[in-house]
């Protein structure tokens, strides 16, 4: 697959989503700046373009360094507990912190994916059996817990349901003023291409880093950081979304091997692409109304997972 | 010069090398043999920096191996560690290109394009340059790393059981090139052998291990004969002499 050919879909499905929706919008009607169209248009559309377009590079990001970093292809925020670990972040912030800022909530929610990514890593590093499959169950029965005690502590506060809506993934309830915590996601996205050729060394193991004289930890370090960012981001404005780090970065892992230099720009945009596709679908199976994102992309998500694991276990293995 | 001085490392309680004092001749193979245990790895491992010392020092030409920039250490010493489950998807080049990441941090001028093909034609991996390591087999892989280690161009060379799952035929092909880098280019070839036939044939020098400890060190012919192996390896092991290679004929062994 070429990048020009992605980048084509990914401009054509984003024209499709700005033009997709309950009202009816054409883009003559946006030549009017004042009618209430070009209001919805700029309030509603563009924002939520925006998010998905920056939501489906980041996770799609994060996934692939989480994958170089572990050296594991099935670890991604999802199945690494990071997601898990910003939620009880923002949780525990709302409910021992009464006048909690939104600032406050973010760096709450940031600090917490990062040390839940870190606690994984450590796990990972004392598990003797590595098994592809074996080490993202792993990380998925550890998300669990974390996401158990979220459950218990909304239950005990009785916010459960508010908590329940306010993580599932979905780009309905964006609109301009809501999402641009996003943007930090593009700082994230550029440093990791700029660090890419030390993740793809780091991704080699730590003896074959320290041979080329790469500070391991450094890059470790600096890789969960730009994970937790992201994810901490995404989480809040647009809530969990599964699958994407995973499924994403393994597609562009199989047509273009893991030379991250080569496969950054690739996955960023590959991401996009899912993800616009997904969010047009859940806007269309029952318009005028629309299904939350997230179900669409597990329904695909898992359909292509299960493809890859069984088709793929050998290639991940490798 | 790599002098190693008293260099201790235990796991745990256990001691695994003990007090090695051992002086590395340069542009020569240096090849550690010794039994299961004897602590040889650990030892390259601790000379590579890899593993950090309990007590003792290396050292390059004078100077403290810790207190070296790394990757000034990356520019002089290269280490290759068993690799065969790596599992990451990369063309040979993108491999061997690597090599000059001490050099380049990944941005590669023309220089260092021309020392990439350089080591990859030395490997003889031209026409295979642009495959992933995971459709080769295992000998291409090892001469992959290894043309990769070449692009590194460092002094030093040191390799943990590099023919580890090759067979008879790539092994050689292996410890031919090894021969061809320090006899050509200079190298010092230090290596980690199970097979002494292996060591007998293609080093300079022999460095025996047995539990963490240094037992014999010299020039390959003085180690390897029936006393000194019996040493080493508390084996009967009759030596014989072929083409003028000495053959240790262990299989028939009575210990």
């Amino acid at each position: 697959m070429r990048l020009w050919m992605l980048i084509i879909a990914a401009i054509v499905l984003s024209l499709i989503s700005l033009f997709v929706g309950a009202i009816d919008i054409k883009p003559s009607d946006l030549l009017d700046w004042d009618s209430d169209k070009t209001q919805i248009f700029l309030i509603s559309r563009v924002p939520r373009l925006m998010a998905i377009i920056l939501a489906g590079a980041g996770m799609s990001i994060a996934g692939l360094i989480m994958q170089s970093l572990s050296r594991n292809k099935f670890v991604s925020p999802t199945t690494a507990g990071t997601l898990d670990a910003a939620k009880l972040g923002i949780i525990i912030s709302m409910l021992f912190f009464t006048n909690v800022t939104y600032f406050q909530k973010i760096i709450f929610s940031f600090v917490f994916a990062l040390v839940g990514t870190l606690i994984f890593m450590q796990l990972l590093e004392r598990i003797k059996f590595k098994d592809v499959i074996f080490v993202p169950l792993i990380g998925i029965m550890y998300g669990n817990i974390l996401s158990s005690v979220s459950t218990f502590l909304g239950y005990e506060s009785d916010i459960l349901q508010n908590v329940q809506a306010f993580f599932m993934g979905s780009f309905t309830l964006i609109v301009s003023g809501r999402y641009e915590l996003l943007y930090v996601a593009i700082p994230a996205i550029i440093l990791a291409y700029i660090y890419a050729n030390k993740f793809t060394v780091a991704g080699m193991g730590e003896d074959f880093a320290k041979n080329l004289g790469l500070s391991y930890k450094l890059v470790l370090n600096l890789g969960l950081v730009l994970v937790a960012i992201i994810s901490t981001t995404v989480v809040l404005t647009v809530g969990v979304i599964p699958f994407l780090g995973l499924i994403v970065p393994n597609i562009v892992s199989i047509y273009m091997g893991d030379n991250l230099r080569k496969t950054i720009p690739h996955t960023i945009v590959l991401g996009m692409v899912f993800l616009l596709a997904c969010d047009i679908l859940s806007r269309l199976v029952v318009y005028p109304y629309e299904i939350p994102v997230n179900l669409t992309v597990a329904v695909f998500g898992s359909a292509i997972f299960l493809v890859m694991l069984f088709r793929g276990k050998a290639y991940a293995k490798k | 010069m790599i002098e190693i001085k008293s260099l201790t490392k235990h796991f745990g309680k256990k001691p695994v090398v003990e007090d090695v004092t051992v002086t590395i001749q340069p542009k020569a193979i240096t090849s550690f043999i010794g039994p299961n245990g004897a602590g040889k790895s650990t030892l390259l491992s601790m000379v590579s920096r890899l593993l950090d010392s309990d007590t003792g020092e290396v050292l390059l030409d004078k100077s403290n191996v810790k207190k070296m920039k790394s990757d000034e250490f990356a520019k002089r010493v290269a280490i290759l560690k068993q690799s065969n489950h790596l599992n990451v998807r990369l063309t040979v080049r993108e491999l061997v290109s690597f090599g000059r990441y001490p050099y380049s941090k990944g941005r590669l001028n023309s220089d260092d394009e021309k020392i990439i093909d350089q080591a990859i034609e030395y490997m003889n991996l031209t026409n295979i340059q642009h495959k992933y390591l995971d459709e080769l087999s295992g000998g291409q892989k090892q001469r992959a790393f290894i043309s990769m280690v070449i692009a590194q161009d460092t002094e030093y060379i040191l390799l943990d059981e590099p023919l580890n799952n090759l067979d008879m035929k790539h092994s050689v092909q292996i410890m031919k090139i090894l021969r061809k880098l320090v006899d050509e280019l200079g190298k010092t070839v230090v290596i980690v052998l199970h097979d002494i036939n292996f060591a007998s044939v293609y080093s300079d020098r022999i460095v025996a291990l047995k539990n963490g400890r240094v037992v014999k060190d010299g020039p390959t012919n003085e180690i390897i004969n029936s006393a000194a192996l019996r040493e080493v390896y508390d084996m009967d092991i009759p030596v014989q002499e072929q083409d003028g290679c000495r053959i240790c004929v262990y299989f028939n062994s009575h210990a």
